[in-house]
């Protein structure tokens, strides 16, 4: 079963985000990690690059296949993890820990109705 | 289409690894420690792989020699009993129906092993080209396969069996017992690592399977999946059907001249390859190193000074490179060791040294 902490929020495409303050730090779920299996790169954006809520900001590449990140919400990115860029497997072992991606600087508040509690990213994954 | 399951299926499952229909097969991509993981216990001890989904064919009688002659591209005529040799079979104009492994078990004898994916299309094929006064028998359903590849291999295996490993060379075999059990005990394999595949009736597949595991325990022995097989597979530039080779492509622009040998009697397919190997392939297959983080995926586009020149045909992460590797065709003038390439992924172009083959070499 994948880990599914109560105090993140979710996307549908697998993101989560935690909110603190008018700053999100975001990740790809444990379940996304288990589908991709081994990742082997992160392509980050740059600091100071402003997001769009679903739009991609970078590629995730593991052994199997690539697939785009999305981000949560919107805003600007104020920290990208930089240890991904040697060990992207801790995406693997520790996604809503040292496997974190981005921070983003929240524009648009409103947009956190949007997201999914963990009851239902839970329910979504299950179905 | 219904996916298959096999003999194995259930006890994947419960080891908990992640199954998908491979070819119409429910077969084990990886299990809990990951592609990565499977891959280096392969090239560092000993691994086993279900392939039981490949397909195995007997034919026998006065004129089996000469049908598998005929329908494949290699020298059978070469072979002595006991011994295993990789081919192909061509249409007509040259494309590939599929490659396999021919095994002579006596003077009139084959057992040929075929891809999974290709099962029906190759049967109907042969069956096609079936001369009178040979016998044929699809025995797929009968057959588990089991890899056991790695430098631990025959020290695993031996304990299992009373046969000599150490006098089975590298594409021989032997009918023997594995566990008890009547198999056939073949060193080959699709990883660049020493090891044996064996061939046993499905009914002892559990026992077999835990034997193994048993005997191998105290070499790390772990179950490998499809993932770290094509991982494997990539780094000695191994074809696989169905990414590198097809109907669409030829042995000889595929770098499987040294199985075809035009010279031989008649068979399917030599006269269009006699052409192709007069005016020289317009392409090649060939190994590459991508210089990027990103992969470059089967379908990626491959350039030369910014003019199109091919595409790639498998793109995997190397775990014994650290590095991202590719196969693909390219136009002949660009095929030459330390010719540099671009492949494009997303909107970037990435360099791509054309490298000799294999990636990786076993040091033992």
């Amino acid at each position: 079963m994948s880990n599914i902490p109560e105090n993140l929020n979710y996307t549908a495409e697998h993101e989560w985000i935690k909110i603190e303050g008018e700053t999100g730090t975001a990740g790809i779920t444990d379940f996304a990690q288990g589908e991709l299996g081994d990742i082997v790169f992160v392509e980050l954006p740059s600091i100071g690059k402003h997001v769009q809520a679903g739009k991609t900001f970078g590629t995730i590449e593991a052994i199997k296949a690539v697939s785009d990140l999305y981000a949560p919400v919107s805003g600007e990115i104020v920290e990208v993890n930089k240890v991904l860029a040697e060990t992207p497997e801790m995406i693997n072992s520790d996604p809503y820990g040292e496997g974190w991606i981005v921070k983003i600087k929240l524009s648009n508040v409103s947009e956190l109705s949007n997201l999914l509690s963990a009851q239902k990213y839970s329910e979504l994954i299950n179905n | 289409m219904e996916v298959k399951r096999l003999a194995l299926t259930s006890l994947h499952e419960g080891l908990g690894a992640k199954m998908v229909n491979f070819g119409g097969f429910l077969m084990p991509v990886q299990y809990k420690n990951g592609i990565i993981h499977e891959h280096k216990v392969v090239r560092s001890s000993v691994g086993v792989f279900d392939v039981s989904h490949m397909g195995e064919v007997v034919v026998s009688g006065e004129n089996a020699f000469d049908f598998v002659q005929k329908i494949t591209v290699n020298d059978v005529s070469k072979l002595v009993n006991g011994q295993v040799q990789y081919s192909a079979m061509c249409y007509e104009n040259g494309g590939i129906v599929d490659d396999l492994l021919v095994y002579k078990m006596a003077e009139n004898k084959f057992f040929l092993v075929i891809n999974a994916g290709n099962r029906d299309k190759d049967i109907s094929w042969m069956k096609q080209h079936l001369p009178k006064n040979v016998d044929f028998q699809d025995v797929g359903d009968d057959y588990t396969l089991l890899a056991v590849q790695g430098r631990n291999a025959e020290k695993t295996i031996q304990k299992l069996t009373e046969t000599n490993l150490s006098k089975i060379n590298y594409y021989f075999f032997v009918e023997g017992k594995i566990a008890g059990m009547e198999s056939i005990i073949s060193r080959t394999g699709y990883t660049g690592e020493d090891g044996f595949e064996l061939y046993f009736q499905t009914k002892h597949s559990q026992e077999v399977w835990d034997k193994l595991f048993e005997a191998g325990k105290e070499f790390g022995i772990e179950p490998i999946g499809l993932g770290a097989r094509d991982s494997l597979r990539m780094e000695m530039k191994m074809a696989l059907y169905g990414n590198d080779i097809d109907q669409t492509t030829n042995p000889v622009e595929a770098g499987l001249g040294w199985i075809t040998k035009l010279d031989k009697s008649n068979f399917i397919g030599r006269e269009a390859l006699l052409k192709v190997k007069e005016e020289k392939p317009k392409r090649n297959l060939v190994a590459f190193v991508v210089d990027s983080k990103r992969v470059a995926r089967q379908h990626t586009k491959i350039f030369a000074n910014g003019v199109e020149i091919g595409e790639v045909t498998s793109g995997n992460y190397s775990p014994s490179l650290d590095k991202n590797i590719g196969i693909g065709f390219v136009k002949s003038e660009f095929s030459k060791v330390g010719t540099m390439l671009e492949v494009e992924i997303g909107a970037n172009f990435y360099k791509a040294e054309v490298v000799k083959p294999p990636f990786y070499k076993r040091d033992y």
